[in-house]
């Protein structure tokens, strides 16, 4: 029985200061003639973290990738990879691996000598060469496939190939440039756990580069958001969804309604936001850094808003508003309502279908009132 | 009510030249026939009937008058009569002049062919790794001088190569003595490798510059230096260009004439000019025509096998 590795989600490292970082980007900027890819950016990784760099296309994630791996060197800014400064060390120096986007696999091997390829260059003897692929087949499932050239191979093969060469030399980090991009829906939900299963099993550092945020949420135990070549967040998963701190990230991750208001109250308990679009005043339950007058945003996930018929209480004469049914989706385990408010706002709200075929759920063009607890929403200044 | 719905559209225009299809299709020929038949009827008059006669050339005996050779067919009195004569062939094999020259033909188009790769392969190299807006400049400078005569460009050479020739005058100005280059196997050896070195550039060229970047960068990181990585990864995989570039030198720098005429000595021995000789000097044509079905045999044959061996790899390796 293999020992269970520490993994980063048990310890989270992250929310110790103590701690000491894995791997440590410091002030890296990389600019392509006059284009900044990435500016300035510092970031901590720690032993055995799955970490997911998400961002849109030309975010710059795909080259902090390529930095970490050796393949760009940084502008300006250092890179350490376990207490060592690697920011100049050529690629094939460095205890890193890299699962490339298209997988790279060299067309005119077979699978085994794929795999085998960093292991060869290692000098190892043979007949450990030949022990380390058979676990590494097995470890991916495939076996029976180490003769198969890879054009004779699927896309999901492929994909388990490349993770097999690249975890082959037993990196102390591992860098996956879009792991899941190229399969299809299905397949890549089902190769998403086997990433995470084997990553717990052998304990290496994954950092993964997604522009998919269900994936990011779904794999990372910490997620960096890059957005223009800066980090715009970081945090683990439920962070970044439920506390975003800034209007990009909230609206990058899930869907979000946003609106704008004004500051009225402004107490270290708590804080009042008058919002023309809901046509109602928002009481935020917590003191936030703003001031009185300063026009702000509001954000609030489909989810945290409910529906009613009647009216509910309200809290401070505040967090209830009312519009109609403008239409809905119905996607079996919950339904999404768009609701017109008077001021010509629209909101999106989702309940969950708790009740099997309920023939009194509000329906189109009703009036219905909307509510929400005085935290459910995030109060956003930037 | 949309005005573009289907019924107002205007009814199909008859095909152009359906007339002459029909028409074709009345004596039992089709378009797709005659596009195949065009290039065949081309090879058949330009390759095929010549190289007929040039084989039936082969066996039949020299004589003099016209034309220089006997005839295949003689009519005596009704009876017609098919002479073969094989000692054309069977002089190739008994004397060592012609097995001499086909060898030393050999050689001399394998050395140049490899010393072709070993230059065009890092000017192919470099070509396809250059910048975008270089690569366009770099390939017209390999192909441009086709644009100047082949003979000029030979000549050319001799006119560096001469006793008093540039490359001496230049060595005369450091005390040097003159090196004698003119009439050696080395001005052979400059002139194919200069005239057939673009030949071996282009094929390498469009196989290199396809060469996925992410291979490379995914073998340095698994721990490959530069090298390794040339040896293991770029140097396999540019094997189709290589072979390709290699043919277009080797078999036209086998059956070379030009070049050893103009820039060879008198031992420099090549097919070409013993052919020319045959034709020319000795007007033996069935000679000479035997000397160029043999070397037809002896080398166009191996590589055709070779390059269908090389087909089934591939084909092999694309899982066809």
């Amino acid at each position: 029985m293999v020992k269970k590795p520490q993994l980063a989600i048990d310890t989270r490292p992250w929310r110790d200061p103590a701690a000491k970082p894995f791997v440590r980007i410091k002030n890296v900027t990389k600019k392509f003639g006059d284009i900044i890819a990435v500016s300035d950016v510092s970031l901590d990784i720690y032993k055995s973290e799955l970490f997911c760099l998400l961002g849109g296309s030309g975010s710059g994630k795909s080259t902090l990738l390529r930095m970490l791996a050796g393949f760009e060197a940084p502008t300006s800014g250092t890179i350490e990879i376990d207490g060592q400064d690697m920011t100049h060390v050529a690629p094939y120096n460095r205890p890193v691996n890299m699962m490339f986007q298209s997988y790279a696999l060299f067309p005119h091997m077979n699978v085994e000598q794929n795999i085998a390829y960093g292991l060869k260059r290692d000098g190892l003897p043979r007949a450990e060469i030949a022990e380390r692929v058979r676990e590494l087949l097995a470890l991916v499932k495939l076996s029976d496939y180490g003769s198969r050239k890879p054009h004779q191979l699927s896309g999901g093969q492929r994909q388990r190939v490349a993770l097999a060469r690249a975890l082959a030399k037993r990196p102390k980090l591992l860098l996956l440039d879009e792991p899941l991009g190229a399969l299809d829906k299905k397949l890549r939900e089902e190769t998403q756990f086997e990433l995470v299963k084997i990553q717990e099993t052998l304990g290496v550092t994954f950092i993964v580069v997604t522009h998919d945020q269900e994936e990011a949420m779904s794999l990372a135990t910490r997620i960096g958001v890059m957005n223009q070549g800066e980090i715009a967040m970081i945090g683990e998963p439920t962070d970044i969804y439920e506390f975003p701190n800034s209007k990009f990230v909230a609206g990058f991750i899930g869907s979000v309604n946003m609106v704008d208001g004004v500051v009225t109250e402004d107490e270290p308990a708590h804080v009042r936001i008058r919002s023309d679009e809901l046509g109602c005043d928002i009481y935020v339950g917590h003191g936030v850094d703003c001031a009185p007058d300063q026009h702000l945003s509001w954000a609030i996930r489909p989810e945290k808003i409910v529906l009613s018929r009647e009216k509910p209480e309200g809290i401070h004469d505040a967090n209830v508003t009312r519009g109609m049914v403008e239409d809905i989706g119905y996607l079996g385990d919950m339904s999404v309502y768009q609701v017109l408010l008077p001021s010509g706002k629209r909101l999106r709200v989702t309940q969950t279908n708790v009740t099997r075929g309920n023939p009194d759920a509000i329906t189109w063009d009703e009036e219905v009132y909307l509510s929400w607890g005085v935290s459910a929403g995030s109060v956003l200044t930037v | 009510m949309s005005t573009f719905d289907a019924q107002s559209a205007p009814p199909p225009r008859p095909r152009a030249w359906s007339g002459v299809e029909r028409a074709l299709a009345a004596v039992g020929l089709s378009g797709k026939a005659l596009v195949i038949a065009a290039p065949a009827i081309w090879l058949a008059i330009f390759f095929l009937v010549p190289l007929a006669v040039v084989f039936g050339i082969s066996l039949t005996m020299k004589q003099f008058g016209r034309p220089p050779y006997t005839p295949l067919l003689t009519n005596e009195d009704g009876t017609v009569q098919l002479t073969l004569h094989l000692n054309n062939y069977l002089r190739l094999f008994s004397d060592s002049l012609y097995v001499a020259a086909y060898l030393s033909s050999i050689k001399i188009a394998l050395i140049s062919t490899i010393i072709t790769l070993l230059i065009g392969y890092p000017m192919a190299y470099a070509i396809a790794r250059a910048p975008d807006r270089w690569r366009n400049i770099l390939l017209m400078l390999v192909i441009l001088p086709f644009w100047t005569s082949f003979l000029l460009r030979v000549y050319a050479l001799s006119g560096f190569m001469r006793g008093n020739g540039v490359i001496n005058q230049f060595l005369g100005l450091f005390g040097i003595p003159p090196l004698v280059m003119m009439q050696t196997d080395f001005a052979v050896y400059v002139g194919i490798v200069y005239t057939y070195l673009p030949f071996m550039i282009l094929p390498l060229y469009t196989n290199l510059v396809k060469l996925d970047g992410a291979l490379l960068e995914a073998s340095a990181d698994l721990g490959a230096r530069p090298v390794r990585t040339f040896l293991s990864i770029t140097l396999p995989l540019s094997r189709p260009g290589i072979i390709a570039g290699c043919m277009l030198v080797f078999i036209p720098a086998i059956g070379e004439f030009v070049i050893p005429s103009l820039l060879g000595g008198p031992s420099t021995l090549m097919i070409g000019r013993v052919l020319w000789d045959e034709f020319f000097a000795n007007t033996n044509w069935p000679r000479a025509a035997a000397v160029a079905i043999a070397m037809l045999i002896v080398v166009v044959v191996p590589i055709m096998l070779l390059q269908r061996a090389q087909d089934a790899v591939q084909d092999k390796e694309r899982g066809n």
